[in-house]
């Protein structure tokens, strides 16, 4: 069987069809509905849960976190999302307790712990015999949105540390919260600072690509604008003759979806309507390949043996098992000598024992002959007393009664003062 | 709300969502929204990326010689794509033992380009003893899977794995009329089992339209009959709206094919056909011939369902194959290195 390698093209002399081939694609995607899962890391009371129900519109979950968590968890909740004929699969992850504790030290590893925990469920499902990933609701982090305090200074170093130790692992988008607290033109600086910052500590963010000619421009624009200024809000306010989202202050008030007022707009176009399936992508391209590779790797799978040969995974399997079989048996044949010895020893204890509770059976016995003995002669020399005794007994008895036959009334009386 | 693309009358089906969805579950909140949020622009998103990435497709086609098998090919995709053996030293051009030649082009319509690979089997059924003719068939399709498990297995592997993987085969019937043949039975029944078989009666302008029915009724008696399930197969049907559609399109398997690379004039209308002395039968005239419906079914509708079984079902029981035959990859990271004896045990 021979291959032409060469791939000309051809041109079509009519209409065949397979320009449908994009419809029919996005009809199975309907079909099977989409996921996407959003991890938000901030502070305790930064704004998050409201910016994600203004994001999407709806009422998330309402509860309220306390600041006197002990340390950092990850909460996630999963709802279903419908628009016109799209279902969305969406998981929101919220980071309990972050920023709250006095050592903040483990803060991060958490989050790095529950992202490296969905690569694992997927890498383990895709490595299965009987597998099905077709329909396996994928728990993947799709994107990080990365609530940053407005102080106006810079970063807080809690946060440098936790973006470096997660900007391999999910696509970070840096927002700064209730932006209403800045100025404008301390914004302007703020983002400046913070650019700088993350670039000069090399900590890679996510970029709005711009590969395709469609989104390239306004995507380009976007990521000059980084990190986004949001303010999220659901209560609505009447400006003009609209009903918009806003936050009500003495001094006026703050529009949501006003592009002046922040970068809500810019943040809902970006993640949602723009490049939510590219975030996919990348987190499944990118992220997860580098997770599998190095998780791969770490158990001793190499696609090249030592000669730069490849190696086919099978020998590097069987090798792999021989020596994990090696190292069992020898672990065996170590437990068993344990064992052995362990027995020799117990044996030679009880030994011992036994011995001792020997001898001290010898001496408890000997003792009891002894006072046997010792009783024997007491009991002997009693009855040698009683039968010398009788002897007296009778003896004195013989002689009384030759007395009485003799003297009678004057003896008895003189009998009776010698007994008294 | 798609844009303004044709509407094929599966894609009108589905406009409305499923009641259930494919993995309830309980646990999941459904939520209203408030207003308009913009989701539904994944679609669009989607379209753009797949665009630019492109498909491929990679067809297979079947039958003895003579059969039409180039022509068809020809007629699907509207150009040269095979090239069809003629000329004074034809007869020696049947092979000796089947030989599986592909050919590959790129094509591109309305900005959608398809890398299309048709794979052609000569000396297929032509041979005195045709025993095992299907043996190089069955070894070149395996060995497609056995190279995308390959490269699906590697630590470091690419982005886009490419896909040589036959998506469907198109298994051609002469038009006896009467059954299907001893070498028709076993050839389908076995690759039915491993790759998308589609059946079509060729050169079906030798039989008249009762003839034809007659004979479509038989060969779908004797499919049943002997336990072959071809494409659409029942088994994967996703949803009752599926069912429907694919219950019509069963109804009419094998489609009445015949093909033609030649354009006529007919009724002031430049049309593809064959002209006889008795009449030019328009090959794209569904009074005429079935070649439309196996258009729509190959290209227009079901090409990406194709490819999708293909890849979900048809490669996932190869690669259960290979993995519980030989111990070639089967790990479990948390539990570490498992012999096959006891992953098959946890499974």
């Amino acid at each position: 069987m021979y291959q032409n390698d060469n791939c000309r093209p051809l041109s079509l002399s009519g209409h065949v069809g397979f320009d449908s081939l994009p419809d029919q694609l996005v009809n199975k995607s309907i079909n099977q509905g989409f996921c996407f899962n959003i991890l938000c890391i901030g502070e305790t009371g930064i704004g998050k849960s409201t910016l994600i129900d203004t994001l999407f519109n709806t009422s998330f979950d309402d509860r309220v976190s306390t600041h006197f968590q002990p340390n950092v968890r990850l909460r996630a909740q999963t709802y279903e999302l419908q628009e016109s004929n799209v279902r969305l699969k969406l998981t929101i992850v919220n980071t309990v307790g972050f920023g709250d504790q006095i050592n903040k030290e483990d803060s991060y590893q958490p989050i790095v712990d529950y992202i490296d925990a969905q690569f694992e469920a997927y890498l383990q499902e895709e490595l299965k015999i009987k597998r099905s990933l077709y329909n396996y609701h994928d728990t993947r982090i799709h994107v990080c949105l990365y609530f940053i305090s407005p102080t106006g200074h810079s970063l807080k170093t809690l946060d440098l540390l936790t973006m470096k130790n997660l900007d391999s692992k999910v696509n970070i988008i840096p927002v700064i919260a209730k932006a209403d607290t800045i100025s404008k033109t301390e914004l302007q600086k703020f983002k400046i600072k913070l650019m700088s910052e993350l670039v000069n500590n090399g900590v890679q963010i996510y970029q709005f690509p711009t590969d395709d000619e469609t989104i390239s421009k306004i995507n380009a624009t976007m990521n000059g604008h980084l990190p986004f200024a949001v303010v999220g809000s659901m209560e609505e306010m009447k400006v003009g003759n609209k009903m918009v989202k806003a936050r009500q202050y003495p001094w006026g008030i703050v529009q949501v979806e006003n592009e002046n007022h922040c970068d809500f707009v810019k943040l809902r176009e970006m993640l949602i309507c723009t490049n939510m399936e590219d975030l996919r992508e990348q987190t499944h391209a990118r992220h997860y390949e580098l997770y599998r590779r190095c998780k791969l790797e770490e158990m001793g799978f190499r696609d090249t043996g030592p000669e730069n040969k490849p190696v086919s995974l099978q020998e590097t399997y069987e090798a792999k098992r021989h020596e994990f079989f090696g190292e069992l048996q020898r672990k065996e044949e170590e437990m068993r000598q344990m064992f052995v010895q362990r027995v020799k020893e117990k044996e030679a204890i009880l030994k011992e024992a036994e011995r001792e509770l020997q001898a001290k059976f010898e001496h408890l016995k000997r003792l009891h002959q002894e006072e046997r003995m010792k009783l024997e002669e007491k009991r002997k020399l009693l009855e040698d007393d009683m039968i010398a005794f009788n002897k007296r007994k009778a003896a004195t008895e013989l002689l009384q009664a030759q007395a009485f036959a003799s003297t009678p009334s004057v003896s008895l009386k003189k009998d009776k003062d010698r007994k008294k | 709300k798609l844009l303004g693309m044709p509407q094929t009358p599966r894609q009108i089906l589905r406009a409305s969502p499923e009641e259930t969805p494919r993995d309830a579950n309980p646990a999941n909140v459904g939520l209203e929204l408030f207003g308009y949020v913009g989701i539904e622009a994944v679609l669009d998103q989607m379209r753009i990326k797949t665009m630019k990435t492109g498909f491929e497709f990679n067809l297979m086609v079947v039958g003895q010689s003579g059969l039409g098998k180039s022509t068809m090919v020809n007629t699907l995709f509207k150009s040269k794509v095979s090239q069809k053996p003629t000329g004074p030293d034809y007869e020696e051009r049947i092979p000796k033992t089947v030989q599986l030649q592909s050919v590959t082009h790129v094509i591109e319509e309305k900005g959608v380009k398809m890398k299309l690979t048709v794979t052609d089997t000569p000396g297929f059924g032509d041979q005195i003893n045709n025993e095992n003719c299907w043996d190089p068939i069955i070894k070149y399709i395996n060995e497609q899977y056995e190279k995308y498990l390959r490269e699906e297995i590697l630590i470091s592997r690419k982005r886009k794995i490419p896909d040589t993987r036959v998506h469907s085969c198109v298994y051609f019937v002469p038009p006896t009329g009467h059954w299907l043949r001893p070498l028709d039975l076993e050839f389908m029944r076995r690759l039915s089992k491993i790759v998308n078989v589609v059946p079509v009666i060729a050169k079906a302008d030798t039989l008249t339209l009762e003839e034809r029915a007659e004979f479509k009724k038989r060969i779908q008696k004797d499919l049943k009959a002997h336990g072959i399930s071809v494409y659409p197969q029942e088994d994967f049907d996703d949803n009752s709206d599926d069912r429907i559609l694919n219950n019509k399109i069963r109804d009419k398997i094998p489609f009445a094919v015949v093909g033609a690379d030649k354009e006529h004039q007919v009724n002031g209308k430049r049309v593809l056909g064959r002209k006889t002395k008795w009449g030019i039968i328009e090959v794209e005239n569904p009074a005429h011939c079935e070649f439309p419906l196996l258009r729509d079914l190959l290209i227009r509708s079901h090409l990406q369902d194709l490819k999708d079984i293909t890849h979900n079902v048809h490669y996932e029981s190869y690669r259960v194959q290979r993995l519980n035959e030989s111990n070639l990859l089967v790990l479990s990271p948390i539990n570490g290195l498992l012999g096959k004896d006891e992953v098959e045990s946890n499974l």
